[in-house]
């Protein structure tokens, strides 16, 4: 029997600290792990006993890259526990300082992490080196969602203008026009970007995923929507826990997620696409389509097009927004405590993040549940690993290592944010 | 962006980026000689940053000279004050201890070399922490290493002009 393990002891150029290794015997893979190893994090526990107010700035220190995902997901759940609608111009404020936040993080991804695999290079500083150009593009178009995210959070990390009704305070029609200028410059960069994209030689492979995302009526879905998939599921944020699970695996300090009586599912760009793509706005679905994009992408290596078109997407968005804004009258409603559980899904850069929130009657909370994107992609990861690396065992061993490590990056993981749960098992000698 | 020696300009233009998390225990250092330095020297640009590398690399642009401080991990003893001269080379990625997003100071001012963006010169001052907790205070060791490298760059930019 020959057996060939391919191991990574440190995945290069993901969010965080995480390994890979797929064991093949007589050239059939047997196994495949994303194997996470950072320490958890304890911020379900940190929220208990914690006002509902705290959970949008406690929540969002659970990543530097997605912060607003964080934080937006949390104000929806306590909003749905505190029955309380947010709609009119802080609804749109809410779209685009979620804008910002693709525009920042997606960019990173395509310029810094991803566009390296596909160009041959080991990454961004040796890409710098003979494509300097393209990296300054990408620098400046990702300082465009940067300011939209300092002009709408207070700054660009972390921000601390967020809060559960609105926002501290809202900010004034004519300090939005510089980002206006800014934007629509960073839009024609995001247009470079996905005819740049779309230009990369892609391993000719498809996955059958279950694709989950929001829909949203009309519109591509950031904040809000009804959870959906590619095989019918059809459900409100408060029907999640019916439907998904999340389970333990040896090998991971993040949970696997999957959909009940089913299996592994695909949440993030591929999956928002699929299920949205007739929600673009025209110059992002055209983009798509000169990119040679059908409504469906099932390749994971193109998911660098995808993303580059939501780029694209968030500019125009976010344009729309600051052309059709209206100051509103107070930056945030009234909020009158009250006992209840609250549920969330929002759209973060790499996929949907779920929060569920109890809170006792003075507003404090009880019990808190978040499920960010990346444990549940974690299993279509290790999926793709299994499939993909069965082709390529008769590469040398640095191209396979490649290759599968290419094949994490697809998928853009934030190991930071998976890590939030330990399995404490004491054994007490009877 | 240009780079520093593109740029006709009659002062050169000065930076200090100090770098780090006031929240986080010894991660706080680059923020406290911030503050220490300015009350040692007036007219001088003194940033704050928290340290993402591509706002580090927004920094730099324009400047003629930077002079950098940052809190930094590597195993040494806490206050421990180390000084390169990144215009000459590399950092070792060591030295200051991995970013957890692989994606830090070191690489910063990599990127910033190849896209021909590092400024002409450019110091780097690391110093050692010991608890980087959250809400923890600075070690003694730490804070007492800020005054010095406050004004070891005061003394630095001063020859500089």
């Amino acid at each position: 029997m020959i057996v060939k393990t391919i191991k990574v002891d440190q995945l290069a150029r993901v969010e965080g600290e995480g390994a890979l290794k797929v064991v093949a015997r007589d050239g059939v893979v047997q196994s495949a792990e994303l194997n996470i190893f950072e320490p958890p994090r304890f911020f379900e526990a940190f929220l208990r006993d914690r006002m509902y107010s705290e959970a949008p700035d406690i929540t969002a220190r659970i990543c530097g890259i997605c912060p607003v995902a964080y934080q937006m997901s949390a104000i929806h759940a306590m909003e749905n526990a505190l029955g309380v609608v947010v709609d009119g111009p802080l609804r749109d404020l809410r779209r685009l300082i979620y804008c910002g936040e693709w525009i920042e993080s997606h960019t990173l991804h395509i310029y810094m992490l991803h566009a390296p695999d596909f160009l041959g290079y080991a990454g961004a500083i040796e890409m710098a080196r003979d494509h300097a150009d393209i990296v300054r593009r990408g620098l400046d178009l990702k300082r465009a969602g940067n300011s939209i995210i300092a002009l709408l959070g207070g700054r660009e990390i972390h921000p601390i203008n967020v809060r559960v009704g609105g926002f501290y305070r809202a900010p004034r029609r004519r300090e939005l026009q510089p980002l206006a200028e800014e934007l629509k410059r960073a839009r024609d960069l995001a247009l470079a970007t996905v005819r740049w994209t779309s230009s990369f030689d892609f391993p000719d492979v498809e996955r059958d995923y279950e694709f989950v995302a929001l829909r949203g009526e009309g519109e591509y879905p950031f904040n809000q929507g009804r959870i959906v998939s590619s095989r019918g599921l059809d459900i409100a944020a408060a029907e999640y826990d019916e439907h998904f699970e999340e389970s333990h695996v040896e090998h991971s300090t993040a949970l696997h997620a999957h959909i009940k009586a089913r299996a592994a599912y695909l949440t993030g760009p591929l999956a928002r696409y699929a299920l949205n793509a007739a929600s673009l706005s025209p110059i992002a679905r055209e983009a798509a389509r000169d990119a040679g994009m059908g409504p469906v992408c099932a390749n994971p290596f193109r998911s660098i097009i995808v993303r580059a078109v939501e780029v694209l997407y968030a500019c125009d968005e976010a344009l729309r927004i600051i052309d059709d804004y209206e100051e509103p009258e107070r930056p945030a409603v009234e909020i009158e405590p009250r006992a209840g559980t609250g549920y969330a899904a929002t759209e973060a850069p790499r996929g949907m993040l779920y929060h569920r929130y109890q809170l006792h009657a003075d507003g404090k909370i009880a019990d808190a549940r978040i499920v960010p994107p990346t444990s549940q992609n974690q299993p279509s990861i290790e999926e793709d690993l299994k499939i993909f690396a069965n082709a390529w065992l008769d590469l040398p061993d640095d191209a396979l290592r490649h290759r599968c490590e290419q094949t994490i990056r697809n998928h853009d993981p934030c190991i930071s944010c998976a890590t939030h749960f330990l399995r404490l098992d004491v054994d007490r000698g009877g | 962006m240009s780079t520093g020696a593109d740029r006709a300009r009659e002062d050169p233009r000065i930076i200090v980026l100090c770098i780090g998390n006031p929240d986080r225990g010894d991660d706080a250092a680059g923020r406290a000689v911030a503050r220490a330095l300015r009350a040692l020297l007036a007219d001088v640009d003194i940033i704050e940053e928290e340290g993402e590398a591509t706002r580090v690399l927004a920094r730099l642009e324009g400047a003629d000279a930077a002079f950098i401080v940052d809190a930094c991990f590597s195993g040494a003893e806490p206050g421990e004050i180390r000084r390169f001269d990144a215009s000459a080379g590399p950092i070792p990625r060591a030295a200051l201890g991995a970013s957890t997003h692989g994606f830090g100071l070191a690489e910063a001012l990599e990127l910033a070399r190849a896209l021909g963006a590092l400024p002409s010169r450019c110091v780097v001052y690391a110093i050692e922490g010991g608890t980087f907790d959250i809400c923890a205070p600075m070690s003694p060791a730490v804070a007492a290493a800020v005054d010095i490298v406050a004004n070891r760059l005061r003394t630095d930019i001063l020859a500089n002009n």
